[in-house]
């Protein structure tokens, strides 16, 4: 299994202007990953080659002649298939959506495309983004790139798994209850959910537009402020310097949000904690006093808004379902107005508690999620001795920020002894994700316990500020001879773009809640 | 309305379109409803 030594997006970027690369062997090299690698991962539903090629050609002649688009200039990306682009169909991974396609780009498209981004396919992705596994989409299941047996996570399960596989040197996700950060977390990605309202949601398909955000994600905090900035029509804003990590205060919300912790867990979360403390940070525990309300408020906003929205195709094409989605959908039906409105109340208390949390801090800091990436088809998982429902222990510590609409962020934070990534979150204050991205510029290498992925800045490996991290050298990129995914190969067909193949509908997986007391 | 009453009412409804799969997500809404009208932030017309 090959997995990503490829580039980032700051140091592609570098060597798009000096010459030592061009787009379209950047480009290229992400093609050959997909046709390599993405029969086993099932991560893209649809591969945009030959537009992808036309983009990175077109960029690198604009390079050429002096037009600078600024930092995703000739980047290629992924993009998760619940997001217009014109022309081609937005599947929601359903076949609820066969024959749709897309009139136009979706907003944020629209300024990917204005900074240069280079759009190599759609992701898949769990149904309708109802789901954190990945697992029930009509195109089958994505697959982790570290373990092929496990879930990547979801519902931005393919996003994250592209870049990890070395297809993307990032991607596009949405997250209504974590859908970006957890997948973040179980493929060992970076993952933005920025503030609630700041990446337009228009032109993606919702899942509840009371929750539902726009972010991406990369493989290092530095490309993920850059996607985050093209994604708000800023493309030509770099990466801010992060401030320093000694005198930062962080918080951690102990209660509820570490009671339940996998140990390896947990020993990656304290042990990157400890590092943070030594290198400066002040790092005090909190507590939010109704974080036992924050499932019922998530769950009777978001399951009543999704029921909303797929009402009439759930009477009219509930067979075209994958039956986990649909008996949550339907569920969802039965949310009355007056505990609708009961949540929207809670959802304002716990807004005030995470405003209040971060008055004193800079950062709230919790694990993103509290197991690694859980196996394929497993509706329960072991958890410090104790059976736990998978659906509910992925969802456990992002929805809140869903609900809140505070920005939070997923990094990469160590990993477990089967070499499964763990993740550490960070949340800020509403309508400052900036600030955020400066303090995970600032933690990002103490978190990981790996030199700084940026190079020139220190890192606890690396001796401090001035000790240099790693320069991003040689990774064979150049290599790549022309690739063919002409006429008929399982991604050929018009434009180069075609839908793969759907897989028949898996053996559904028993739903959580059969076997175990569940939060829905 | 009370909790037990919405969940029988829910349970025959759902019997009675074909799909008895709901049962237990049905009883795990109960459970999400349950706690969410006995939180502290819930009007209360005498107060």
């Amino acid at each position: 299994m090959h997995m990503n030594t490829a580039l980032t997006i700051e140091e592609f970027g570098r060597k798009l202007r000096a010459r030592e690369i061009t787009s379209e062997q950047m480009t290229e090299q992400c093609l050959q990953r997909i046709e390599a690698d993405n029969a086993r991962l099932n991560t893209f539903i649809l591969v945009l080659a030959d537009q992808a090629r036309r983009q990175a050609r077109e960029a690198d002649r604009e390079i050429v002649s002096g037009h600078d688009r600024g930092p995703l200039h000739g980047a290629p990306i992924s993009i998760k298939d619940l997001i217009d682009i014109r022309g081609v169909p937005t599947t929601a991974a359903s076949r609820v959506r066969e024959g749709h396609i897309a009139e136009r780009d979706a907003p944020s498209i629209t300024h990917l495309r204005q900074a240069g981004a280079v759009v190599v396919g759609k992701t898949n992705l769990h149904e309708f983004a109802f789901g954190t596994t990945s697992e029930d989409s009509a195109f089958g299941p994505v697959r982790n790139p570290h373990d092929p047996s496990r879930s990547p996570g979801g519902s931005s399960g393919g996003s994250a798994a592209s870049i990890v596989a070395g297809m993307a040197l990032a991607s596009v996700g949405t997250d209504t209850g974590g859908s970006i950060r957890i997948p973040a977390a179980a493929c060992g990605t970076v993952g933005l959910k920025p503030s609630h309202g700041e990446v337009s949601i228009d032109g993606v398909v919702p899942m509840s537009r009371t929750f539902d955000h726009v972010g991406p994600l990369a493989q290092t905090v530095a490309d993920a402020c850059l996607v985050y900035h093209a994604l708000l029509g800023d493309s030509g804003a770099i990466a801010p310097a992060p401030m320093p990590v000694s005198g930062l205060r962080l918080a951690v919300p102990r209660k509820y949000f570490c009671d339940i912790l996998d140990d390896e867990v947990r020993a990656q979360f304290d042990a990157s904690l400890e590092r943070l403390r030594e290198a400066g940070a002040r790092v005090d525990d909190i507590e939010i006093h109704h974080a036992a309300d924050i499932v019922p408020v998530y769950v009777h906003i978001s399951f009543a808004d999704a029921a909303t929205y797929h009402a009439a195709t759930l009477e009219t094409m509930a067979e075209r379902y994958t039956e986990p989605v649909r008996l949550r959908l339907e569920a969802g039906r039965y949310v009355q107005a007056e505990d609708y409105v009961r949540a929207l109340a809670g959802r304002e208390v716990l807004r005030r508690e995470v405003d209040a949390a971060l008055a004193q801090h800079d950062a709230l800091v919790l694990p993103t999620m509290p197991i690694a990436a859980p196996l394929i088809g497993a509706n329960t998982v072991m958890v410090s001795g104790s059976e736990q429902p998978v659906r509910n222990m992925m969802l456990r510590l992002t929805q809140l920020f869903n609900v809140t609409g505070h920005p939070a962020l997923a990094v990469p934070c160590g990993s477990t002894s089967a070499g499964l990534p763990c993740s550490m979150q960070l949340v800020g204050c509403r309508m400052q994700t900036d600030a955020l991205l400066r303090v995970a510029l600032a933690c990002e290498s103490y978190i990981a316990g790996t030199p700084s992925p940026r190079s020139g800045l220190g890192g606890p490996m690396s001796g401090g500020p001035a000790g240099g991290g790693i320069s991003g050298g040689g990774t064979g990129l150049m290599s790549g001879g022309g690739l063919s995914m002409g006429s008929g190969g399982r991604m050929s067909g018009i434009d180069g773009c075609s839908i793969m193949e759907k897989v028949a509908a898996k053996t559904e997986p028993e739903l959580e809640v059969r076997s175990l007391k569940s939060e829905v | 309305m009370t909790i037990d009453q919405w969940l029988q009412a829910a349970l025959a409804d759902a019997d009675r379109r074909g799909l008895p799969a709901l049962k237990p997500l049905l009883e795990a809404l109960a459970r999400a409803t349950r706690a969410l009208r006995a939180a502290d932030f819930n009007d209360d017309a005498t107060k």
